[in-house]
């Protein structure tokens, strides 16, 4: 275990060697070795799930002076956990700097390592693939990122952008590629005839399509859409959104949607988790969550939405201050700054996990006599 | 895609032609605002309605680019009674930001020109027409009697002054005549405590990069409101903030609004912020006001094809939909307007051959509410044509 832990920091540093290829592999049987891991980090694989995360952590050094000493951490994600179910979308709503992307990064790992926790994809824990595996698993999982407009190279053709990852994953034989462009193209409402032009000769709309065509064309079973539509215009979000969907019901992907527009996210989701400070603090069914919220901060964030109708004045729970800094989070419960019900428990003791309902989970001391009635 | 092309690839020639074009017109532009020592009479005004803040008359405002001429805002308009709000909703490109900027002359000059139209501007014992005031009088009006609050709280504060001089700077040049240092900086304090920010005094000190987002918000606002203006003119105030922190700054936009009894015209895609904000809703697309009515109107009646699409667009929480509506097309191309109904390529109700006719004139469904399409000719309401009056 020591030695692979010593492979995969070295990795860390050289990401981009391949020298990694010439260390030891149990190359015949890959598949065994995860699995064994997983089992030892008592995490257990469900079938029904295609992502199950677990207490997952992810600390950022900050670095100081001159020598570049590590004088702190920002804790950006401090113990996230969930089960995704195939075929579902789970929504990831909370303000900004809460956590969110970066939950969603660390759970592709593409933000290094990570700090503890597990993340089981299909029932493999992701930071135990070795560097062929994560390459062969990089196409079962790919990311939509938020802004269409810096996350595309401005000096590639557009069928270049799409296939570039095809190729080099070598999914389709050379003579068909043109064809399988042309055909995710297409489904992702493309002309064919776009495949020779570059990025800045598209609007915003277009270019999220390419993105989701990017993404698509490895054929992935899991998808982290990180805000796909907030850099868009209302009429060309609605348009982002059924196309999303659409995808999801051809190829029955799952989608991880991280976005702080909660009406959007309503519309999408199955389920739904509310981040706060890199902590889940509730998490269940869209219809649960939305009916029936439970933590203090959901109950806010939810009465904050603007409802188009003028003749509803809404009773506003307007919350005081701003996020606390996730270099140096407040002791026990971390909301207890701005909650309206805090208790003196809550300054010094972090609440758990309970399940409410069926499904339902939340953070927060409200509901520790809840959860035991319910047992 | 022809059309594209057609714009898209000029050659130099043709280019430097219509650069030189250009050159002439806005050079003619630029002379009438750069002149100095103007008699009054020339753009002082009367207001058609004493009880509005502002009348915007048939605007035009044009942009002299090298690719041609493009109609960013092409014939609004609407007014803002005194200590209402009127909220002005579209696209992104539909001239919502122009038409502000046009207001508060503050357009990217030379290209950028009002060409045509009036903007009445009421400051209570007098009343100026912005569109024939010079440059000299018109840095007296802005900050004092109008003020603006930008989309950008990231980008529109000075990185390299702190907080404290961004404010001073604002009374100083406007009230500063006979106030002391002290004074001044008491009143900057103020002016932050105005808007909530509870470590005042700190904040002052600080530069703007040692704030949030939504604190930098709120020293823009207190900026905008530090002379206590008549009217306030708010572009997208918080569509880069998060919903709990627009919560906030809403609620101070209404508290201040009372408290120093001004006006708000506030520019958003957010039909939500609109209909909590506004009393008096404005519509537009493609450059022209589609329609425009009190909120509860426009909200309970919405008549105008794109106002329809706009707000079934929109997902709404505790309203499920199977699949969301989507406009079908795109804005037409700014430079390139078509000759009739604007919205028509887009349009899902096609009403029949008169569409193809030249653009809709404005018809009175009530005396408040106005809409720019075929399908409701014949219905007009009797008394709602003297309206402008």
């Amino acid at each position: 275990m020591a030695n692979v832990k010593n492979v995969r920091g070295m990795q860390h540093i050289n990401e981009h060697a391949e020298f990694v290829a010439s260390q030891p592999q149990p190359a015949p049987n890959a598949g065994d070795a995860p699995r064994e891991a997983g089992v030892s980090s008592l995490l257990e694989y469900d079938p029904q799930y295609i992502l199950q995360v677990r207490d997952l952590k992810k600390h950022f050094p900050i670095k100081d002076g001159m020598l570049s000493r590590v004088t702190g951490y920002v804790k950006a994600v401090d113990g996230v956990t969930f089960n995704l179910k195939r075929g579902t979308t789970m929504g990831l709503v909370g303000e900004s700097g809460c956590g969110k992307t970066t939950t969603g990064r660390t759970i592709l790992r593409l933000n290094g390592d990570k700090t503890a926790g597990d993340v089981l994809f299909n029932g493999k824990e992701v930071y135990d693939l070795t560097k062929k595996e994560l390459h062969d698993a990089r196409t079962k999982m790919q990311i939509i990122f938020q802004d269409p407009f810096s996350s595309l190279s401005p000096r590639m053709p557009v069928g270049e952008i799409i296939g570039e990852a095809v190729r080099e994953h070598n999914l389709v034989p050379k003579a068909e590629f043109n064809d399988y462009i042309d055909d995710i193209m297409d489904k992702c409402g493309l002309q064919s005839f776009h495949k020779d032009r570059y990025p800045h000769e598209f609007s915003g709309g277009q270019r999220q399509r390419i993105c989701i065509a990017r993404a698509l064309a490895l054929n992935p079973e899991f998808v982290v859409c990180d805000e796909p539509v907030s850099a868009l215009d209302v009429s060309i979000q609605a348009q982002i959104i059924n196309l999303l969907e659409e995808l999801q019901e051809q190829f029955g992907l799952t989608y991880l949607f991280i976005s702080h527009d909660l009406s959007v996210v309503e519309h999408i989701s199955d389920t739904v988790g509310v981040m706060y400070l890199g902590n889940l603090v509730e998490y269940g069914d869209t219809d649960d969550i939305f009916r029936n919220p439970l933590h203090p901060y959901t109950k806010a964030l939810f009465s904050a939405i603007p409802v188009p109708d003028p003749t509803v004045k809404m009773k506003r729970i307007v919350l005081e201050g701003s996020i606390p800094s996730p270099a140096n989070p407040p002791e026990g419960c971390k909301f207890h700054t701005r909650c309206a019900n805090c208790m003196e428990k809550c300054k010094h003791e972090a609440p758990v996990q309970k399940e409410i309902e069926p499904g339902h989970y939340v953070v927060c001391h409200l509901y520790d006599d809840a959860a035991e009635v319910s047992k | 895609m022809a059309k594209k092309k057609e714009t898209g690839y000029l050659s130099a020639k043709e280019s430097r032609r219509i650069a030189k074009a250009n050159r002439k017109i806005t050079d003619e532009f630029e002379k009438k605002y750069k002149r100095k020592n103007v008699p009054e009479s020339e753009y002082l005004t009367e207001m058609h309605d004493k009880s509005n803040v502002l009348e915007i008359d048939d605007l035009h405002t044009y942009f002299f680019t090298d690719v041609g001429t493009s109609k960013a805002v092409d014939g609004v308009s609407f007014e803002v009674p005194q200590g209402k709000t009127v909220g002005v909703v579209g696209e992104s490109g539909c001239g919502k930001s122009v038409t502000s900027l046009s207001v508060m002359q503050l357009l990217q000059r030379p290209q950028g020109q009002i060409v045509s139209g009036s903007i009445r501007l009421n400051l209570g014992d007098k009343a100026y027409d912005v569109t024939n005031t010079p440059i000299e009088v018109m840095q007296k009006l802005r900050g004092n009697f109008v003020s603006m609050v930008f989309q950008e709280p990231m980008t529109s504060l000075n990185p390299v002054f702190r907080i404290g001089d961004q404010i001073d700077e604002v009374i100083e040049l406007h009230e500063g005549q006979h106030m002391t240092k002290e004074e001044i900086k008491a009143r900057s304090i103020e002016m932050l405590e105005l808007v909530g920010i509870a470590n005042s005094e700190g904040v002052y000190k600080m530069y703007p990069h040692e704030l949030s987002g939504g604190m930098r918000q709120r020293v823009m606002i207190a900026i905008a409101l530090a002379c206590s203006p008549r009217l306030i003119i708010a572009d997208e105030p918080t569509t880069a903030l998060d919903v709990t922190i627009q919560a906030q700054i809403l609620d101070l936009f209404r508290s201040l609004k009372d408290r120093i009894n001004s006006s708000i015209m506030i520019i958003t895609h957010d039909l939500g912020v609109i209909a909590e904000m506004a009393d008096y809703v404005v519509v537009m697309y493609a450059g022209r006001v589609v329609e425009k009515g009190t909120a509860e109107e426009i909200f309970a009646h919405p008549a105008h094809p794109y106002t329809i699409g706009l707000m079934a667009s929109k997902p709404v929480v505790g309203k499920k939909v199977d699949k969301l509506y989507s406009i079908p097309g795109k804005v037409p191309n700014p430079i390139n307007m078509p000759d009739y109904c604007y919205f028509r390529d887009r349009c899902e109700m096609k009403c029949g051959p008169e569409c193809d006719g030249e653009y809709p004139h404005e018809i009175s469904l009530s005396p408040t509410h106005k809409v720019s399409c075929y399908r409701f000719y014949g219905q007009q309401v009797s008394d709602g044509k003297g309206g402008e009056q």
